[in-house]
């Protein structure tokens, strides 16, 4: 029994030895993914895509689980990174352009955007503005003509608080239109669900929200949508929809999605995170993933998500700064 | 094809070998998952979503098991709200203020099949409503607006005065301090941080999970521990397991009353399984209790949350499958599952999805009878929680409270924040302030603040919003009506 033992004791010293000699390479052990949202909301959908991604395309061993650290758009889950866990190198943290605009108008605790390493962007929706189906309003143009006329007859309804994408989407058309946003009659719902339910049921007249979630309804012939707030027109179903620029206003809004890793994490350690990502993104089984998610094409790792992301917040602060969100 | 027809059909694929089986794991699991405090529907599905994407079931296969899960939650929950006085999710608040006191006499065998048997009433109610109601009900659904869901809160807080007990201070203040803390976090409207302290972890507000935890599960293990200090004996187990026929036409009215309020309520996006419980309990108390003993271990007290939050359950199932929106916070997860298979949640699912939402419904028929069948007979496994001595229970209980709160919200702020209401709780109920008005002031005064702020946002500052359209008119009547009758009705009878 004793010889069993030590013989044991003693493979197990082995693989530890051999294990350490390896350990010049790193490889995440127990990959984890941070939600900073409850379940089922944007931040867990990112994490799903990457995990899914990672695992089917074999560059990840062990599959990669999603935890969630719900609260402030992902400011818990910043703060905690930062805080708690700024040498974890095996989870990374979801984020998206509104955890960007809350960092930019200081809603993440005393951190800003210089606090964690920027990995990669993985994939964008688009603001998107819609109508009832049987709405008098046929282009974005008719809308705010209405909107300047009578700020009451034009309700807009949306997912987020005033300071929010949704509200800086719609206060941005405004303002181009020559209406001020503060006059502007605007409802946070709770969600961008909620927002076009009551757009079905006629309680607001306009849904500033995101392409994505536009198209189903879209389909369904409840609600016609005015204008994509992209560059281009939009792939897909919703090829048809010009987009606000066509229609003389110049705002673009992607609502991108990525991830960072905690700040201490090392530079040897965050380029293998961004190798991985490197590959995932050029696989070209990907694009289904991303596509199946309602998210566009939108792809830059290591230092360009860094430059993006850091460049992005600068941009948000230009604009909390004109609506008078900052001081 | 006729609703029934197709009805059928949905029947006949939902009772494949496959299917059957993941109806039957769903509903253990969700009872399961029910019972632990802390863990909820939404933690259930959510977890069970991406195994059963991973390991490739279909579609339906998938919304089934899922479904399951969720119907069986509203069972669970009841089970440690009779038992311990420690509601297992947020539908089953109102369940222990007459479950727990029927299993400290001693009935605790028939509280559970009783409410086992209301649950299943609920769901069925639901179930018809949606086969033969269902695209009606939508355009009920959004015949609500902000103005009228601030008209529907107004009347749960109406109905909150049947909860005036001895001491309508008391039951005041503790609904204030209800709205007191609902009134933390990022407002909805502004996006302006209140109370937060420039905490993070404050930013959304204190999580209702924590709330809930806090006040029920953590004072219940203060109040034990005095008791097991005190060396007090242990609960009484009478023998009897099963209701008998005369407890279950004592409750059949106010079983099929709770069915269809909460039903009704559930439909409303943004309105769930705890409002609806809340209601129909507050009803059925204003209708029925003459003799003052709901509270105090009453069937029909009982037997109203329970048909109700099921009911609900199901309700929320309506504008998820009719406009492809939300009703609740599990069905916004079972839509997300809609679009990992690659099917567009939409107004369209009806008729482009014709079996996929047709085996669901069937779904809540056989996962229903299957939950009836597996809960009567575990009654008498769960009763034997009883025997377990206060020594390793109320550790238990801790300890399942604590590891359910930080597996969902994995910071230990909210343990603290968790206990620090819990003593907070424990010291309310030492001077008698009863606990359930200051759960409802939380949720309702929420609701009620936002629904109010929109409404007043679309009229531009508008009063008149508030009584523009029948709907809410009605529910000020209503809410009048709640308020007023019953020292109108004692005046009319008083007088000789």
């Amino acid at each position: 029994m004793e010889r069993i033992l030590r013989s044991l004791a003693t493979a197990l010293l082995a693989a530890a030895v051999v294990q350490s000699s390896f350990a010049a390479e790193f490889k995440p052990a127990k990959p984890e993914c941070v939600a900073g949202a409850k379940p089922g909301g944007g931040f867990d959908l990112t994490c799903r895509l990457a995990a899914q991604a990672l695992h089917d395309f074999k560059l990840i061993t062990e599959p990669m689980r999603v935890t969630y650290l719900p609260g402030g758009i992902g400011a818990v889950a910043y703060n905690t990174m930062i805080t708690q866990r700024a040498e974890d190198a095996n989870a990374i943290v979801a984020f998206s352009a509104g955890s960007s605009l809350n960092i930019a108008q200081g809603k993440f605790g005393k951190y800003d955007e210089n606090a964690v390493r920027w990995l990669a962007v993985i994939g964008t929706d688009f603001g998107a503005i819609m109508v009832r189906k049987d709405s008098p309003y046929q282009s974005l143009k008719e809308l705010m003509t209405a909107l300047k006329a009578d700020a009451s007859k034009v309700v807009f309804g949306a997912g987020g608080t005033i300071g929010s994408q949704d509200w800086m989407k719609a206060a941005m058309i405004a303002k181009q239109a020559g209406v001020d946003p503060k006059g502007m009659r605007y409802v946070a719902f709770e969600g961008g669900g909620a927002a076009i339910t009551a757009l079905l049921g006629g309680h607001v007249q306009a849904v500033s929200g995101d392409a994505s979630e536009s198209i189903g309804q879209m389909e369904g012939g409840a609600i016609r949508v005015l204008a994509v707030l992209s560059e281009r027109r939009l792939p897909g179903k919703l090829a048809a929809v010009p987009t606000a620029r066509e229609q003389g206003y110049d705002v673009v809004w992607p609502t991108y999605r990525g991830f960072y890793l905690a700040p201490k994490v090392t530079d040897e350690q965050y380029k293998v995170w961004v190798s991985l990502f490197d590959r995932m993104l050029a696989n070209p089984a990907y694009a289904k993933l991303r596509e199946e998610r309602g998210l566009f094409e939108f792809a830059k790792t290591g230092k360009d998500a860094d430059a993006f992301v850091k460049k992005s917040v600068a941009g948000y602060r230009d604009l909390a700064r004109e609506a008078g969100l900052l001081k | 094809m006729s609703t029934l027809a197709q009805l059928s059909h949905g029947l006949a694929l939902a009772v494949t070998p496959l299917n059957l089986g993941l109806a039957a794991l769903g509903s253990f699991l969700g009872t399961l998952i029910g019972a632990l405090p802390g863990l909820g529907p939404i933690n259930g599905v959510a977890i069970l979503l991406p195994i059963a994407y991973a390991i490739k079931l279909p579609a339906a296969s998938a919304l089934i098991l899922l479904a399951a899960v969720y119907y069986g939650c509203e069972y669970g929950g009841r089970i440690s709200a009779i038992l311990l006085n420690v509601p297992g999710d947020a539908g089953a608040i109102m369940t222990g203020l007459d479950g727990h006191p029927l299993a400290l006499k001693g009935m605790a065998g028939p509280a559970l099949s009783l409410s086992g048997w209301s649950s299943f009433v609920g769901a069925i109610v639901a179930f018809l409503g949606i086969v033969a109601l269902g695209p009606l009900l939508a355009r009920w659904a959004l015949l609500f607006g902000p103005a009228e869901y601030f008209a529907l809160m107004v009347f749960a807080f109406a109905c909150l005065t049947s909860m005036v007990g001895r001491n309508p201070v008391k039951t005041l203040l503790g609904g204030c301090l209800g709205l007191a803390l609902a009134t933390v976090g990022v407002d909805a409207g502004t996006g302006v941080y209140r109370y937060t302290f420039d905490d993070v972890h404050l930013s959304d507000g204190i999580p209702f999970l924590v709330v809930v935890i806090g006040l029920f599960s953590v004072s219940e293990i203060l109040m034990l521990l005095e008791q097991t200090a005190a060396g007090q004996a242990m609960m009484r187990v009478s023998g009897r397991l099963l209701f008998t026929l005369a407890e279950m036409r004592a409750t059949w009215w106010t079983t099929l009353r709770a069915s269809v309020t909460g039903f009704l309520i559930g439909v409303l996006p943004g309105t769930g399984a705890s409002i609806a419980s809340a209601v129909s309990y507050m009803t059925e108390k204003r209708l029925l209790d003459r003799e003052g003993t709901f509270g105090k271990g009453d069937l029909r007290g009982l037997a109203a949350p329970e048909a109700a939050n099921n009911a609900a359950a199901g309700g929320a199932l309506v504008p998820m499958l009719t406009l492809g929106v939300p009703g609740s916070g599990t069905t916004a997860i079972l839509l997300g599952a809609l679009t990992l298979y690659d099917i567009q949640p939409g107004p369209l699912l009806f008729t482009q999805q014709p079996d996929l939402v047709w085996s669901l419904i069937a779904s809540m028929l056989i996962a229903n009878v299957m939950l009836l069948v597996m809960n009567l007979p575990l009654v008498g496994i769960f009763v034997r929680l009883l025997r377990i001595p206060y020594w390793l229970l109320v550790p238990g209980i801790a300890a399942i409270s604590f590891i359910g709160v930080y597996s969902v919200h994995g910071t230990t702020f909210d343990l603290l924040l968790m206990t620090g209401l819990g003593v907070l709780a424990w010291v309310l109920r030492k001077f008698d302030v009863p606990l359930a008005p200051v759960i409802l002031g939380f949720v309702l005064g929420d609701i009620m603040e936002q629904e109010l702020r929109r409404a007043l946002s679309i009229s531009g500052g508008d009063w008149r919003i508030l009584v523009h359209s029948p709907v809410s008119i009605a529910l000020w009547a209503l809410a009048t009506g709640m308020a007023f009758a019953p020292a109108l009705l004692r005046r009319l009878r008083g007088r000789p």
